[in-house]
């Protein structure tokens, strides 16, 4: 039910919100401005805001210096093979527990969200030496595995909550239809699944993209992601504030696009169904 | 084809014995409703018979193969759900089609089946359409078309009428008992309206706390109950149950007496009874008398009857029609 | 609704996702209990030996250990108090009538999905920077002196950061649910002669109360964690002003090579996280049965 507003108070109402979105989404904006101007514009005092010489420079010399290209890509394997071998995993366990529940389902679902609990921390010795004697330091099989086992529980619930809201009788139907469990599974669970499971590998997709714990732990150079990337601008190179800025928009350009896509969708993986 | 018989049949959940020990024949080509209050087990007996729950105790034997253990798709049974169980991606000729594809059936003659029952269901024009831009009544007809296109040795209906409005309901009653004349295979019906199950059965099957309390014709189950839990469930409005000097009168514990085998009177009879309610419904008019010794009888009368609440009224029950029941509450 | 054939083939589904958890939690658990308890160092190797407790006491005991405690409860307190706070505040305004409020909500969330090492730097160099940041500039219009930021107020900066970030994800929950209050509930309110103080009081507050739950938990454990933050801004300092565990974990082990000391670090993060934990998990089973 739509309820009388006057125009006004929506006006009023306009103006403060748009105003508290500029201001949150300020830097991200800044950043991407100084992306193109040039050093001397961009430690300008006072700052200059649209009125300066757009160039392209920084994001060829960041790409040339320090080959953003490879890091980006390490990138997009780490976070997709990393969710695509999560869901792998995780379909079939989410399938059996929201249509085959049993006393302990529950059980094993509060038992898997707690692993996510365990502060990384507490991983990261045995896990460092073991990538140090396995060769798996700076390797990017090392860190598809470390992110796939991290996100695990929190795909796995997404796919259940999802899976949950699709009717068990017509699974049922299927089966008295003469379909075999695989064929149960690719005609008619998986189709039923697709806009839960896309769901799930966007919101994983950009989980992974944005670790920063284990990329920055386990990487330096070779199978460095973006993450690690960025780190390296740390100093000196973070005071050209031209190229940190095009640096840092090419890192998080993709992802907030992605993001964008997805509101809904966070809200129900990161909360575990709770809010929906 | 189509004969179901099923030997000492048991469903366990955990502690709870859902169905204590069930032997039951069905015959080819019969209508058989399992009829109940809800939570007798007659859905689980329907999906232990579809092969969708594992029997705990017993057997199932389908046209004298023993199908016990087969699992569902192999038991040659079709089923109708609640839901309705559409598949919601596919549009109505691919759902139809959905069984002769798992079959390995050629693409010409799952074509030409899924037509047919298209023609027979009056879903013809509706093919290219996805199940929820179809009302409530053609999904229903699309779940059917689902079922009939494998030629099934019986058809499995677990309440398929009940998110109908009451309307399209009476239709599609009508529908399923023309369907079952035209193709005169078996069909087993679970409801818990007793009206479906008088109107369309050959034989109803009355479950009460996952056990048959009877089996038999719809008059059969009008005229003789074997019990007072049959009495009071078939049959609407419900039998009047007398205790007291009245049945002992009779020979019984307790007495009863369908509200259309009462003789009514303005003047004189065999009870004398205040009217409480009285409900016209143009065709009939339904009373509830308050009679002394007796207690609330309800009584059946012409639509033109004029009476209301508060009058005085003559009872008299017709002694050919009085149903005795014993201490243990079984026909005498 | 099953029969034993599904019930095995649930069991069999089940397993890869159950052995890789179990392995994941157990395995570098089990070692980080074990390394605790010996003298290890990965300078001097071939010395490790059996030391019982002396690790967690050493750990324990060590002034940057309280520092460290107290610079994480400060974190995770501070940005919890902002975006929990701001987080109610925007959400309430931005479930008000108003023009392109889809175009809002994109802005307000869109920090959340910055990685944090863009997050981190960005505003060090760009905005706090005590000659060329932005933070400088505007102080100087003002007439003040310019601070440096992350010198003179370390954690304070970290925890600025760290809020941008985290402010999006507590304002989108808390959104959502308000959006899932029931018009009518409202209405009735209304009817009843609530005013608009009331009516937050009395029906959208409890009516948030689990989200807000569910948004300090989730929080919690992640702000437990923080460390690209820190590691790419302050490097813990200046001194160990900037240090939460997790950061001294990582001194420890990576850049001291004290294994041992490390691993007693990081069982004391696993506790802490753990209290946390189970209120979190007691609060998602409770909404798995409704």
């Amino acid at each position: 039910m739509a309820r009388k507003v006057s125009t006004q108070r929506k006006v009023a109402f306009t103006v403060m919100a748009w105003t508290i979105g500029f201001l949150m989404f300020f830097p991200i904006l800044w950043t991407f401005l100084t992306s193109f101007k040039s050093e001397g514009d961009a430690i300008a005092s006072p700052p200059v805001f649209l009125f300066f010489n757009w160039t392209m420079e920084n994001y060829h010399e960041v790409q040339s210096r320090s080959d953003y290209f490879s890091h980006f890509w390490n990138s997009v394997v780490i976070s997709f093979g990393s969710t695509l071998l999560g869901l792998l995993i995780a379909i079939p366990a989410a399938w059996a527990m929201a249509f085959s529940p049993t006393k302990r389902t529950k059980d094993v679902l509060m038992w898997m969200l707690s692993t996510k609990m365990m502060p990384p921390v507490g991983a990261l010795i045995p896990i460092y030496l073991i990538f140090r004697d396995g060769g798996l330091l700076d390797s990017r099989i090392g860190l598809v595995v470390v992110l796939t086992l991290i996100n695990l529980p929190i795909i796995v619930w997404m796919l259940y909550t999802y899976f949950k809201e699709i009717p068990g009788e017509i699974l049922e139907a299927a089966r008295m239809d003469g379909a075999s469990l695989m064929k149960e599974v690719i005609y008619v669970l998986t189709p039923m699944a697709v806009p839960g499971i896309a769901s799930t590998l966007l919101l994983n997709i950009i989980l992974a993209w944005n670790e920063a714990f284990w990329t920055l732990n386990l990487t330096t150079s070779n199978a460095a992601p973006l993450t690690t990337f960025i780190a390296s601008y740390s100093s000196p190179e973070g005071l050209f504030y031209a190229k940190l800025s095009a640096a840092s928009t090419m890192a998080i350009a993709p992802i907030v696009i992605l993001g964008w896509f997805s509101q809904k969708q966070l809200v129900r993986g990161l909360t575990f169904g709770a809010v929906k | 084809m189509g004969s179901i018989t099923l030997r000492s049949v048991s469903k366990v959940f955990g502690e709870a014995k859902v169905i204590p020990s069930i032997d039951l024949q069905i015959n080819e080509g019969e209508f058989v409703v399992f009829v109940g209050p809800s939570g007798c087990g007659k859905s689980t007996l329907l999906r232990l018979i579809a092969g969708l729950e594992d029997v705990s105790g017993g057997e199932i034997v389908i046209d004298g193969q023993n199908a016990t253990e087969l699992p569902p798709a192999k038991r040659g049974l079709a089923m109708v759900f609640q839901s309705y169980a559409l598949y919601p991606h596919m549009s109505v000729r691919s759902n139809i089609a959905f069984p002769l594809k798992m079959a390995g059936m050629d693409k010409g003659e799952i074509d030409r089946k899924v037509s047919d029952a298209a023609r027979v269901l009056n879903l013809t024009d509706y093919l290219e359409r996805k199940p929820r831009q179809l009302s409530g009544g053609q999904r229903q007809r699309v779940a059917i078309g689902r079922a009939i296109v494998r030629q099934p040795k019986a058809f499995l209906f677990d309440e398929p009428l009940s998110n109908l409005d009451a309307a399209l309901r009476v239709n599609m009653r009508l529908e399923i008992s023309e369907l079952h004349q035209q193709l005169k295979t078996t069909m087993i019906y679970v409801t818990h309206d007793q009206v479906e199950a008088m109107t369309m059965a050959d034989k109803i099957v009355v479950l009460n706390r996952g056990n048959i309390e009877q089996v038999g014709s719809p008059l059969e189950l009008y005229r003789k109950p074997a019990n007072l839990f049959v009495a009071g469930f078939i049959g609407s409005p419900r039998m009047n149950l007398i205790e007291g000097k009245f049945a002992e009168a009779n020979g019984a514990k307790t007495v009863g007496i369908r509200p259309e085998h009462i003789g009514l009177s303005r003047d004189s009879g065999l009870w004398e009874g205040t009217v409480t309610i009285a409900e016209h419904l143009g065709s009939d008019t339904f009373m509830h008398i308050e009679v002394p010794d007796v207690g609330t009888v309800t009584a059946r009368a012409g639509g033109e009857f004029g009476v209301r609440h508060g009058d005085r009224v003559y009872l008299t029950p017709d002694e050919t029609k009085l149903h005795r029941f014993n201490d243990r509450g079984l026909a005498l | 609704m099953a029969t034993t054939h599904t019930r095995s083939a649930a069991r069999l589904m089940m397993a890869p996702s159950v052995i890789l958890l179990f392995a994941w939690m157990i395995v570098p658990l089990g070692m980080t209990i074990y390394f605790s308890l010996l003298r290890y160092n990965l300078l001097m190797p071939g010395t490790e030996e059996f030391t019982g407790l002396l690790n967690y006491e050493f750990f324990l005991t060590d002034p940057a250990f309280f520092d460290a405690l107290k610079n994480t409860l400060l974190l995770v307190g501070g940005v919890l108090a902002i975006s929990v706070i701001g987080g109610i505040l925007m959400a309430l305004l931005l479930d008000q009538p108003m023009f392109g409020q889809g175009i809002v909500r994109i802005l307000v969330i869109a920090p959340f999905f910055i990685m944090p090492t863009v997050a981190a730097l960005v505003w060090k160099n760009m905005f706090m920077n005590p000659v060329n940041g932005l933070f400088a500039w505007l102080f100087r219009l003002l007439g003040a002196e310019p601070l440096d930021w992350l010198a003179v107020a370390p954690l304070t900066s970290v925890v600025i950061i760290v809020a941008w970030q985290w402010l999006p994800f507590a304002t989108l929950i808390l959104l959502t649910a308000l959006q899932s209050l029931d018009e009518e509930q409202k209405e009735a309110a209304e009817m009843d002669g609530a005013g608009p103080i009331s009516k937050f009081i009395y029906i959208t507050l409890p009516h948030m109360a689990r989200a807000i739950t569910v948004v300090v938990l989730i929080e919690t454990i992640f702000l437990l964690s923080v460390f690209a933050e820190i590691l790419v801004t302050t490097n813990g300092g200046p001194g160990t002003q900037s240090t939460n565990i997790t950061y001294l974990v990582y001194t420890q082990a990576l850049l001291q090579f004290d294994v041992g000391g490390a691993s007693a670090g990081g069982i004391v993060a696993v506790v802490l996280a753990n209290i946390v934990a189970i209120f979190l998990i007691r609060m998602i089973g409770k909404n798995l049965e409704a």
